[in-house]
């Protein structure tokens, strides 16, 4: 069983989880001669309004919720490894663009996918826990959303660290 | 259930469900790096799998065709790795005189109707020519292949398109090709299959299916998947040396969206600079003054493209002060047009004959578009930059032909 407990981060824009955030307002392009994990986690969203103090503000153990076709745009994978570097513990979205998708699986990042969500449920700063295998999201006890089950591939990779580490057992 | 193509062949590679939506992991028949992306490949399995041997190395190949022979050192010292690789891992290479990656798998019988493939070429989806899933990839992603010997893909919507009409005698499958980019766009078929249906797909023979399944990648798409005729069957067998089967969508298959394309009354058609999808009729630009010609590509450059640029030009000159190049996208193509002295037409009309490969299409190696200059190409790609500084038209070999001979934009019916 996989539980992801953590404070979320509603990404909002007028009262919505914003969607089509793209890959620039995740990580710009002008810090992609970053090779180094360990010095991406500060540029998060320091290009995505209203929350470029994001990266400042965020903890270990974050939970990220956002609306559809988030990561569209670029192939670049800081803009999954920065969320790693933050600790955030993974990314709850509506939707993702097909290569961010690739990227994430690939490298062992957990993102997953809303189901069903009340959001008027929920502010920034609550504590939440979800357990993908039931895939309900639970919040003082109490179910708040539902996530899609993870593919096999993904919990494959994911037990395994990514991608590579996967072809190893094989 | 019923299921489409695409979910058929994901559907025999795979032990889980292929349902729309749902990501799966898939067998892969063929995995192959050309010279582009291949030196990176080799990195990342030196890198990932150090000392470790390919999944199967009967499976695993190197095209190269981007830049044959290297006139880079950089191409240079990408394929000499990758030939140290090859040698390392006892497989087999394509190696710069064998012609375009994708065209030499169809042609060898490495990959038969209903089987899957991979590699480092954008259009290597052009394998649904013959019903087969293909599909380009980045190099991490094409190492992890050569490691594993499968791959995991989120099976597609599958847009059914029909193609009404049977096709006129002064068009060719480019113009049914054009017609097609033009009329989807790059939003209609983005991130899905798609497949076609209508008489005039029946009838297209190996060559024209290729140059349709050659622009999935400019309609977006993931791959455009024809099911094989007779004939096509037949070619794929004897490339194999053994029958190969067909691959056919349940009648019941469920399609996320259906577009009609009608090409009765069909006229040649051309794409403007820029954008393959800004498709027009050839007689609404045929004022345009044209500076140099492009016949090959993996869109066309097979036998039958060239042979019919040919029977164009025949016994004609090109224009004064037109270039014409012509590249045949393989070795052996290249061998039964000089044979049928084919290529002497050619060169007798003042056409530049070059060795087999992309030439022309990547940039560089046969000679760039300066500014200003207008090129007609039949490559797939007329994004800005991509083969010079220049202005590129995409259109088929009988029209590229015409207009060498006429020094500007013009239908082969123009022709006197
Ligand atoms: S001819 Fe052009 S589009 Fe086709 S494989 Fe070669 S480089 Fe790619």
């Amino acid at each position: 069983m996989t539980v992801y407990k953590g404070r979320i981060w509603l990404i909002f824009e007028d009262g919505q989880l914003m969607d089509d955030i793209d890959t620039d307002m995740i990580y710009h392009n002008k810090y992609l001669a970053i090779t180094d994990k360990s010095q991406m986690g500060q540029y998060t969203f320091d290009n995505l309004k209203g929350y470029e103090d994001f990266a400042k503000k965020a903890q270990p153990q974050d939970i990220v919720v956002v609306g559809a076709n988030f990561g569209s745009g670029s192939s670049r994978q800081q803009a999954v490894d920065c969320f790693d570097n933050l600790g955030v513990t993974c990314i709850l979205a509506n939707s993702y663009g097909a290569i961010y998708k690739r990227n994430a699986i690939n490298s062992g990042y957990p993102i997953l996918t809303i189901k069903e969500l009340d959001i008027s449920a929920l502010s920034t700063g609550d504590v939440v826990s979800i357990d993908t295998d039931s895939g309900t999201m639970e919040k003082d006890g109490l179910v708040i959303g539902r996530t899609m089950p993870l593919s096999t591939v993904q919990k494959d990779i994911l037990a395994a660290g990514n991608v590579f580490e996967y072809a190893k057992g094989l | 259930m019923g299921q489409t193509m695409i979910e058929k062949i994901m559907q025999k590679h795979s032990n889980e469900d292929a349902e729309p939506g749902k990501i799966i992991w898939i067998g892969i028949d063929v995995r192959s790096a050309r010279d582009f992306g291949g030196a990176n490949v080799v990195k990342n399995m030196n890198t990932y799998y150090p000392g470790e041997k390919v999944n199967d190395r009967s499976k695993t190949y190197f095209t190269f065709d981007c830049n044959v022979p290297a006139n880079t050192i950089a191409y240079a010292n990408n394929q000499h790795i990758c030939r140290k690789y090859a040698k390392e891992q006892d497989v087999r290479v394509y190696d710069v005189d064998a012609g375009i990656g994708s065209h030499v798998m169809i042609e060898e019988g490495l990959l038969a109707p209903g089987e899957t493939g991979v590699g480092t070429d954008s259009h290597l989806n052009i394998l649904g020519a013959i019903g087969a899933f293909g599909q380009g990839m980045g190099d991490q992603d094409i190492a992890f292949v050569f490691k594993a010997g499968k791959t995991w893909f989120e099976v597609p919507e599958t847009v059914r398109i029909d193609v009404e009409g049977d096709l006129p005698a002064n068009c060719t499958a480019r113009d049914l090709t054009l017609k097609t980019v033009g009329t989807l766009g790059t939003k209609t078929a983005l991130g899905k299959a798609e497949e076609f249906f209508g008489s005039a797909i029946d009838k297209l023979d190996l060559s024209g299916r290729i140059t349709l399944a050659s622009m999935a990648t400019e309609m977006s798409s993931i791959i455009a998947l024809l099911q094989p005729n007779d004939l096509v069957l037949k070619e794929c067998g004897a490339a194999r040396g053994s029958p190969v089967q067909g691959i056919a969508p349940d009648a019941d298959a469920i399609y996320s969206g259906n577009v009609t394309v009608d090409i009765g009354g069909l006229k040649p058609q051309i794409s403007r600079p820029g954008k393959p999808h800004d498709v027009v009729d050839v007689e609404t630009v045929n004022d345009v003054q044209v500076d140099s010609v492009f016949i090959g590509s993996c869109t066309n450059g097979r036998y039958e493209d060239i042979k019919a640029a040919a029977d164009v030009v025949k016994g004609k000159r090109i224009k004064s002060g037109v270039f014409g190049s012509v590249v045949p996208a393989t070795r052996r193509g290249y061998i039964r047009l000089m044979k049928e002295g084919v290529l002497e037409t050619l060169m007798d009309a003042g056409f530049l004959i070059s060795n087999p490969g992309c030439g022309g299409c990547a940039s560089g190696q046969i000679g760039m578009t300066g500014e200003g200059q207008v090129q007609v190409s039949t490559s797939n790609r007329n994004f800005t930059g991509k083969q010079g500084a220049g202005f590129t038209y995409l259109a088929s070999p009988e029209t590229a032909a015409a207009s060498a001979l006429l020094g500007r934009i013009a239908t082969k019916e123009e022709v006197k």
